[in-house]
């Protein structure tokens, strides 16, 4: 019979009690479980994993599925496939679909669509303005009772201080945390890449690094206010790193991811004007990314994720200035975040597993994060030793958008399971 | 990751011969490359002037992809195809196919398709020649992209203070406006660097970013206490929309901060060479009698343009000849 399994001599990780041993995991009927409490004529199917890390699922709290809407540049069925290839047991959905997810109807659509075609779990979030137009309140009250696990305009940055305050202390009111895409965009308006000494070489519109800390900066205060818990998305540069450490110092209620190319990469690498470079915010300089991985290392920056953000690839085979913002990250995120943080020895494997679970479900209040007895067999097995090259071809989200194509990495999902189901194997 | 050159562009300099494909910018140029197309200008120019026999291009195929409005810079290259007996085809943007929505990576194909050996592309986008000549096998020339590089520009204006003064290396250049929206101002600055000019960039701080001081140049933003200095002054043109944009309270007083009259003149070294890329906006960037006064070298410029982009096309055209020479 299925269902019963047996990881056998993987070096067993979970950073939610800090376990760390070479051991044998057991799961029976999607929990995982303690072998000495089934029958002894239990028959396992045995899967080694000698050498091999054993985890709790990834989980990415920023992504674009882009269902409802554009369906052509992915959906949900293909971006929860990407998701399970990737290590990920749960994603957190992105509310800047067509229509924008401000309405309830709209989040029972996506949950439906995510219970029939999902492969891995997919919890919406709901819109913090209606439309994501940053003019009105959606129904927030609403949006949480249909199942929404944070608010969010992400894309988009409520640019109206006075419309923000009212959303924390409704925010605050219905405890949903609010990830906040940090944009001044009257300061970041027609830029396409950071702007810097790349820029000027380009001759590309910069956008400068202040129109995020502009917005880090109000919305620290507007959480101080009102006790929001405010979490800033994709933190890009130095000054933001700067600003949440002492805020996170001084007790606020805030918290920040940071994406794998943030990590990686910087404004020199757009080279001769690839598009698969162009992102919101875009990538920053060298002074940037080491605070980046400072901020990672010591805990500033809480958690990694993603924003998994597919395009087709004749919107991206276009001159620079108007291509669309974004590049695909799901299969590539944890390979790149061992290259630039374990390989670099910023992190331990540990670390990095409670920054790419433990801590983004705590964060967020979701399942998972553990491998503790009794809980739901969501996990992944990785090899942190496997060697490969990164083939945009080979994907199984229908976004190829990536900077990372023919990249030589070390580390990769070969096994990931939801819930005691196998949904991806190498 | 950064690339310091276009793919498939070989080239050792050692035999002094051109190697690349494309001529998409002058940062990319070494030194000696610039001095050989500066070079072949003047020897293509002479040979014009002196009746004589030209490079042929006959048989080649030129297209003039005018994606943006220009008249000084497409008639140039026009010209200067059509006295090396090049067909010549023109493009703009109202018959170009681009207006109904095609990509501009499909026009390009299509062209090749039909068979053209040189493309000439002006546009809005920074980069775009660049984009180009990774997905044809036609060479580009980029005639201009967005605010990154004028190469043909660059060119011509170091053709024009080399004709004037016998020498770039330690000549005292000021470039004066808005340099960061200036392709002009980057090709120039690449390449009176590379050739060893001293250069000071003047303008606005908002339009003058202080990253400008990482291309090994100064910065000012007043312009009189650079004149005195100065060999050659370059006036940038000032586009109106940036007064729109917020970047100078007003056109008067952009002009009585960095209009080059006829009392900053006095305050130049008398033999001071004034160049302009065009088109002038009379009163604007410099004063109307300064700008046909004596100091004035701009029409040399336009004249140097022809014989820098006649240059141009014969080196490229060699990946091209019929007779299976060249690459």
């Amino acid at each position: 019979m299925s269902g019963f399994y047996r990881l056998s001599g993987g070096r067993i990780l979970d950073p939610s009690c800090g376990r760390d041993e070479v051991g044998d995991l057991f799961v029976a009927e999607g929990r995982i479980v303690d072998p000495a409490s089934l029958p002894a004529e239990t028959s396992w199917e045995s899967i080694d994993a000698s050498g091999r890390i054993v985890a709790p699922g990834l989980i990415d709290i920023h992504v674009h599925l882009r269902e409802p809407g554009e369906s052509q540049k992915e959906t949900i069925a293909s971006g929860t496939r990407a998701a399970a290839a990737g290590g990920f047991t749960a994603v957190v959905a992105m509310p800047n679909t067509h229509p924008p997810a401000d309405q309830p109807n709209t989040i029972g659509w996506i949950r439906e669509r995510a219970r029939e075609q999902g492969v891995v779990r997919v919890y919406p979030t709901g819109c913090l303005s209606e439309g994501r137009k940053g003019e009105k309140l959606a129904p927030l009250g609403s949006l949480r009772a249909a199942g929404v696990v944070a608010l969010t305009d992400d894309g988009s940055c409520i640019q109206d201080a006075g419309l923000m305050r009212r959303v924390m202390e409704y925010a605050a009111m219905l405890d949903l945390p609010v990830l906040e895409h940090c944009e001044e965009s009257s300061v970041s308006a027609g830029g396409v890449m950071h702007e810097g000494y790349w820029s000027a070489v380009l001759g590309l519109r910069g956008w400068p690094s202040l129109a995020e800390e502009l917005i880090v900066g109000r919305d620290l205060l507007l959480a101080e206010l009102t006790g929001a818990r405010l979490h800033c998305q994709h933190l890009s540069s130095a000054g933001s790193v700067r600003l949440i450490r002492e805020a996170k110092r001084r007790g606020v209620a805030v918290s920040a991811e940071v994406t794998p190319h943030h990590l990686a990469l910087t404004d020199g690498d757009l080279g001769h004007y690839d598009t698969h470079f162009k992102m919101n915010p875009p990538l920053g300089s060298e002074a940037d990314r080491e605070a980046l991985r400072e901020g990672i290392a010591d805990g500033t920056i809480d958690l990694i994720a993603s924003d998994h953000a597919p395009h087709c690839s004749f919107e991206k085979e276009v001159e620079f200035d108007r291509a669309p913002f974004g590049i695909v990250g799901l299969e590539t995120m944890l390979a790149v975040a061992a290259e630039t943080l374990v390989k670099t020895k910023l992190l331990d494997w540990p670390a990095l597993i409670a920054r790419l679970s433990t801590i983004p479900a705590r964060l967020l209040g979701l399942p998972g994060g553990t491998l503790s007895t009794g809980t739901a067999a969501d996990l992944v097995v990785i090899d942190p030793h496997l060697r490969w090259r990164v083939n945009p071809q080979a994907f199984q989200s229908r976004g190829r958008n990536t900077p990372f194509s023919g990249w030589e990495v070390q580390g990769r999902a070969m096994l990931t399971m939801v819930e005691g189901k196998i949904v991806w194997r190498l | 990751m950064a690339s310091e050159g276009p793919k498939g562009n070989p080239q050792d300099g050692a035999e002094g011969k051109w190697k690349r494909r494309h001529l998409l910018g002058l940062q990319e140029l070494e030194k000696e490359e610039i001095l050989l197309l500066l070079d072949a200008a003047d020897e293509v120019g002479s040979r014009w002037e002196g009746g004589r026999e030209l490079p042929s291009l006959r048989g080649l195929t030129v297209v003039n992809l005018f994606i943006e409005p220009s008249t000084r810079t497409r008639v140039s290259f026009e010209l200067a195809a059509k006295r090396l007996g090049a067909n010549v085809l023109e493009i703009d943007q109202e018959s170009s196919s681009i207006r109904k929505g095609e990509s501009l990576k499909d026009t390009a194909r299509n062209l090749e398709a039909m068979g053209v050996d040189l493309l000439v592309l002006r546009h809005s986008a920074a980069g775009a020649a660049h984009f180009l000549a990774e997905r044809v096998r036609s060479s580009v020339i980029n005639a201009g992209d967005g605010a990154h590089e004028h190469p043909t520009q660059g060119l011509l204006d170091l053709l024009t203070i080399r004709r004037r003064l016998g020498k770039i290396e330690g000549v005292r250049v000021a470039i004066v406006g808005d340099i960061l929206h200036s392709r002009v101002a980057r090709s120039d600055i690449w390449g009176l660097r590379k050739l060893g000019a001293e250069v000071t960039l003047v303008g606005p701080r908002t339009l003058l970013p202080e990253v400008f001081g990482r291309f090994g140049v100064r910065l000012s933003s007043e312009l009189d206490p650079v004149l005195p200095w100065a060999q050659v002054v370059i006036l940038l043109r000032i586009q109106h929309e940036r007064q729109r944009e917020g970047m100078f309270p007003s056109l008067g007083e952009y002009v009585s901060l960095y209009g080059l009259d006829e009392a900053r003149l006095r305050r130049c070294p008398p033999e001071v060479l004034l160049m302009h890329p065009g088109p002038v906006e009379r009163g604007i960037e410099i004063e109307s009698e300064v700008a046909d006064g004596p100091s004035s070298v701009i029409l040399d410029q336009v004249a140097s343009g022809v014989a820098v982009r006649m240059a141009a096309l014969a080196e490229l055209a060699r990946f091209h000849r019929r007779d299976g020479e060249g690459a």
